[in-house]
């Protein structure tokens, strides 16, 4: 491939992306607690408010109602407010004005105000973090109309995805694998033309299989292409999609793997219970009935309250609790 | 608390921590009184002539029969349900008149007379009570934002909008067309909403150009405002690091001069005011409500002798500014008023029950356009064997 390519975690990805809608729109601001000289408690906005200044990385009030509700005026004002969550815990008292207010307001309104609001939330466990820190309320969102859900597995998603929500003249909820931003690195092409680049609302094929398809997002993917790896010591070909949007789902690459495969396992850290995973399940069982060998298996988190963070790895779904509802698709 | 702990700190626990309100009580600016009589003020004034005293009578009977008319629609089945501003007509054309085109209002459900000040057809303002869309004239069109129902919710909308004026340099320019303010409408509930705390403190530590209307009806649907709070709430704003005034919210031009006066200290850059306008909401909280079940015939009656609008026909009539003709010409205005809406409001037509599929997301999705599809299909099948 031609070009510049960086080596980035996912942390300096998204950072970077957000460098480049910064750059490319001069109404793209940032908001949000601790974003300006901090650069945010996990550094995503590192270095921005010196580059950009206090006017459009704006460090705000900690209120997070605040944040989402006066991003909503700024966006009638013709911005395109990019406002950040400190951590996903932490969304619901802006609850109201994202479901009552960001998601409703083009409908309310039929259309004639627009609002290109951006939502980032830190999400998901692994961090050894006391309550509040570890949450996945993705499904909270997926299920408002009015409201687009994305999320990120890996440095080059993050980089692309951020600056393809910040276009997107929808609203956008940005869920960020936290456990993943300081992980692992990879190659990135800066100066890729990014009209070439996956369009936002798709999901991909990750790794490629003929016995199982295994669909996760987020934090999970990682999981499950280890999962896969280990299957294949066994002989078992897993393919892994990786869903990224989670509102609109796009469901034709998973259909076209399920309609080969037969068998599937959703896996994600929220609860089980009317999680993405059971909206899934729904689905293929709509699309694909006379495709499916055995029924949708879902691993997700328990449906508790996330766990006190001693015990959090046992609580999420790992490698093993995948392996595990694979083998569980060959009893049927 | 023991008298033993007491002593500890002194003989007198008050004098330790100080009153627990404002020096000076709920003052109250007036320029002009029920009985119709102009009074001065040392700080403010009405610096409009008696013409204009004029055209506000008329925007308050033109509002009154906005909202008249509405109930009465209420009552024969045309709208769902109406919120009726019996008694805030001054409250509201004064402020809404202080406004200039470029200014930004952000509204409750209740402001048909701001909506009128600033254009809106008022005949699109019963689209949303009669249940055919939720407010369906542009908000860009008059700088006039959509009814928020969530009460308090806009309140950050207007921080936001006026941050967003202060980053396109409209404030302190000095130029009068391009400077520019943010109003907030809110009611006494809504005071005790988060939203509108929070959109105090945004306000207030970016010195955004907001002025905050409150209109103190007194009444949250059925709960009076001992139940919201312990202090007069202009004297709130202090606390956010602002200034609030509490206006005579039955009185036009004290409403005018003061909302005039906060407008401009917005748009030149010297940041949020808290406007209180004292009224009474004289109506129920909307037509599906019921006063009798929580409140005293005396209060309405008390209230009726301080109405907005008759102390203006007082004032105009006593002073020999106004003639029979002009009172008949507004009375005639109201009529023809009411006739468009009663006749506009039953041939407002229904929405199609596909559009709300195309009006969730700027960009359509593919699941939301196949779901409408399906239903489009549905819906066809029944036409097709003739039922529909």
């Amino acid at each position: 491939m031609a070009g510049t390519m960086n080596k980035m975690t996912l942390a300096k990805a998204l950072n970077a992306g957000l460098r480049k809608a910064m750059e490319g729109d001069p109404k793209v601001l940032l908001m949000g607690e601790d974003v300006g000289k901090l650069g945010g408690v996990f550094r995503i906005t590192d270095g921005l408010q010196k580059d950009f200044g206090e006017d459009r990385v704006i460090d705000t009030p900690l209120a997070e109602s605040g944040i989402i509700g006066t991003a909503v005026g700024l966006a009638m004002r013709g911005y395109r407010p990019v406002c950040e969550i400190q951590f996903d815990g932490f969304v619901y008292p802006a609850y109201d004005q994202i479901v009552s207010q960001v998601a409703k307001i083009h409908f309310r309104t039929q259309g004639k105000v627009k609002m290109p609001i951006v939502i980032r939330i830190p999400f998901g466990g692994g961090i050894g973090a006391v309550e509040h820190h570890s949450e996945s309320p993705e499904a909270q969102f997926a299920h408002t109309p009015g409201l687009k859900v994305v999320t990120c597995s890996n440095p080059v998603d993050g980089y692309w995805m951020i600056q393809q929500a910040i276009a997107s003249d929808d609203p956008v909820i940005f869920l960020e694998p936290k456990r993943q931003y300081h992980a692992d690195k990879a190659d990135i092409d800066e100066t890729a033309d990014a009209s070439s680049i996956q369009p936002l609302f798709t999901s991909r094929v990750v790794r490629p299989g003929a016995d199982v398809t295994l669909l996760a997002y987020g934090p999970m993917v990682k999981t499950c292409l280890k999962a896969a790896e280990a299957a294949a010591t066994e002989g078992r070909s897993i393919e892994v999609i990786d869903l990224r949007t989670l509102s609109p789902l796009d469901m034709g690459p998973v259909f076209e793997s399920v309609r080969r495969t037969g068998r599937v396992v959703v896996a994600h850290e929220a609860h089980t219970n009317l999680g993405m995973g059971s909206e899934i399940a729904a689905r293929i069982s709509e699309q694909c009935f006379y495709s499916l060998e055995s029924p949708v298996l879902r691993v997700g988190g328990f449906d508790t309250p996330y766990p006190p963070s001693r015990i959090e790895e046992e609580w999420l779904p790992d490698l093993d609790r995948v392996l595990d509802a694979i083998d569980r698709t060959f009893e049927f | 608390m023991s008298p033993e702990i007491g002593a500890a700190f002194g003989p007198n626990l008050v004098e330790v921590f100080g009153p627990s309100q404002a020096d000076g009580g709920p003052e109250l600016i007036q320029l002009l009184t029920p009985e119709g009589e102009r009074i001065e003020h040392p700080d403010f004034s009405f610096d409009l002539d008696d013409e204009a005293v004029k055209g506000f009578y008329r925007d308050m009977m033109l509002t009154r029969r906005i909202d008249t008319e509405a109930t009465a629609l209420q009552r024969h089945g045309e709208l769902g349900i109406w919120a009726q501003l019996l008694g805030q007509e001054a409250a509201q054309i004064g402020s809404g008149r202080a406004l200039r085109p470029q200014d930004y209002v952000f509204p409750t459900y209740r402001e048909h007379g701001v909506a009128y000040c600033r254009g809106v057809d008022p005949l699109r303002l019963l689209g949303l009570f009669r249940g055919v869309d939720q407010g369906a004239w542009d908000p860009r069109e008059n700088n006039f934002g959509n009814y928020t129902i969530v009460i308090g919710a806009q309140t950050l909308h207007a921080a936001g909008y006026a941050m967003g004026v202060q980053r396109d340099g409209a404030v302190g320019t000095g130029d009068p067309e391009r400077d520019t303010a943010v109003v907030a409408y809110f009611g006494d509930g809504a005071s005790s909403q988060g939203d509108v705390n929070e959109s105090f403190i945004f306000a207030a530590v970016n010195n955004a150009p907001v002025v905050f209307f409150l209109q103190n009806n007194q009444w949250a649907i059925s709960e009076p405002m001992e139940r919201q709070s312990r202090i007069p709430l202009y004297q709130r704003a202090l606390g956010f690091g602002f200034p609030g005034v509490r206006v005579d919210g039955n009185d036009v031009l004290a409403c005018y001069a003061v909302t005039q006066a906060a407008l401009q200290r917005a748009r030149e850059g010297s940041g949020p005011t808290l406007v209180e306008a004292y009224t009474y909401r004289m109506g129920a909280h909307t037509t599906t409500d019921d006063p009798t079940r929580y409140r005293l015939s005396e209060d309405l009656e008390h209230w009726k002798l301080k109405d907005p609008i008759a102390r203006v026909e007082v004032y105009l009539k006593r002073n020999g500014l106004a003639d029979d003709e002009f009172f008949d010409s507004v009375d005639d205005e109201c009529e023809a008023l009411g006739v468009t809406l009663r006749d506009g409001c039953k041939a407002l037509p229904d929405p199609s029950a596909l559009s709300v599929f195309d009006q969730v997301y700027e960009e359509q999705t593919e699941e939301l356009a196949a779901q409408r599809d399906g239903y489009a299909a549905y819906r066809g099948s029944f036409e097709s064997e003739g039922v529909a």
